[in-house]
């Protein structure tokens, strides 16, 4: 199934829920993603039961924590 | 409030644009912009906000301005190494424009001083490293009822938003809590691109201009990210989460408390 994940276009496997999604696309430390699917952010506890559907789009969102 | 003259001619290119005009060019003398850090984000906007002629500018860092600052902080010129930030930086901006009025605060905004300080400003600019100051800066708004432009950059990617309290996504909507320290690595571990932090302040600057005058959109519900390698905006719609723990439903944070210290805190 086709989803966006951060504006691009990617192709998943069917049933796949949203921790297993940051694994796929090789996010190295998920505990520091925020995840908004189709503009609500997830709850973290909801990552291992949110499956993604055809058509969702998925934000990760980064911490950033510099400026000086 | 009447412009001079030389006031007329210094800010000709405001109020020859029509959504500006004298009326816009006054309304920015009249307003307080607080600036929260005088580093790589705070200075771009400091002298930019000096530049627009806003009347008063408040400037927050405890620091003392290092070598390995001036490859970004711009504000801030080699002789000055060992100062003050706030010295040089309240200097630099009287040199460009006298006709600002620069108030030094040359400490760290914590819960104890953040409310007291940012009562009398109109505008709030986040240009802190560390998630603790972030999340602070973020709640303190919230309970003073005041506008802030959001940043952070690490390495080659910025992003930023402006919340309006209680109207607007703020920062918990999309990050709860500060991360574990140690886990996200700070600009003095990571590195972060000197020009990449003057794009993002002038962002913010921009973002305070626009709305001193009522113009445009501004960044609220929206997170834009900036990556200055693929030189890729996005502007990803985000929204308030009833949620929340400062402006949701039923919210846990009901006063001003210091988050944690993580990551950004580690001196190199």
């Amino acid at each position: 199934m086709k989803i966006a994940v951060n504006g691009d276009a990617a192709e998943v496997r069917d049933g796949l829920n949203v921790l297993e999604l940051l694994a796929e696309r090789q996010v190295k430390m998920p505990d520091m993603v925020s995840v908004e699917l189709n503009g609500e952010i997830l709850a973290r506890p909801d990552f291992a039961t949110t499956i993604v559907r055809d058509g969702d789009q998925v934000e990760f969102l980064y911490f950033m924590g510099g400026g000086a | 409030m009447n412009l001079t003259d030389s006031q007329i001619e210094r800010y000709s290119r405001h109020i020859i644009l029509e959504q500006v005009g004298l009326a816009g060019q006054e309304a920015l003398g009249r307003a307080k912009v607080l600036i929260v850090g005088a580093g790589g984000l705070g200075s771009p906007a400091a002298l930019y906000l000096g530049a627009a002629g806003v009347g008063t500018l408040g400037i927050a860092d405890a620091d003392a301005v290092d070598l390995s600052n001036l490859q970004r902080q711009v504000i801030h010129h080699t002789a000055d190494v060992g100062r003050p930030k706030v010295e040089s930086a309240a200097e630099r901006i009287r040199a460009l424009n006298p006709e600002v009025t620069v108030r030094a605060y040359p400490e760290r905004v914590r819960a104890a001083n953040a409310l007291a300080i940012m009562r009398d400003y109109d505008f709030v600019i986040d240009g802190t490293d560390s998630f603790a100051a972030k999340f602070l800066l973020n709640d303190a708004a919230y309970f003073a009822g005041k506008p802030l432009s959001h940043a952070g950059i690490l390495r080659f990617e910025g992003q930023l938003t402006t919340i309006r309290p209680g109207a607007s996504a703020c920062y918990r909507c999309l990050f709860r809590e500060p991360p574990p320290a140690g886990a996200v690595p700070s600009c003095s571990q990571a590195g972060v691109l000197g020009v990449l932090a003057g794009v993002v302040g002038c962002l913010q600057a921009t973002e305070a201009i626009k709305y001193i005058l009522g113009l445009g959109e501004l960044l609220t519900d929206s997170l834009l990210t900036y990556d200055a390698l693929a030189m890729r905006f996005r502007k990803v719609a985000v929204r308030r989460s009833p949620d929340c723990p400062l402006c949701g439903d039923r919210p846990s944070i009901k006063e001003l408390v210091d988050p944690e210290e993580a990551a950004c805190e580690l001196r190199p």
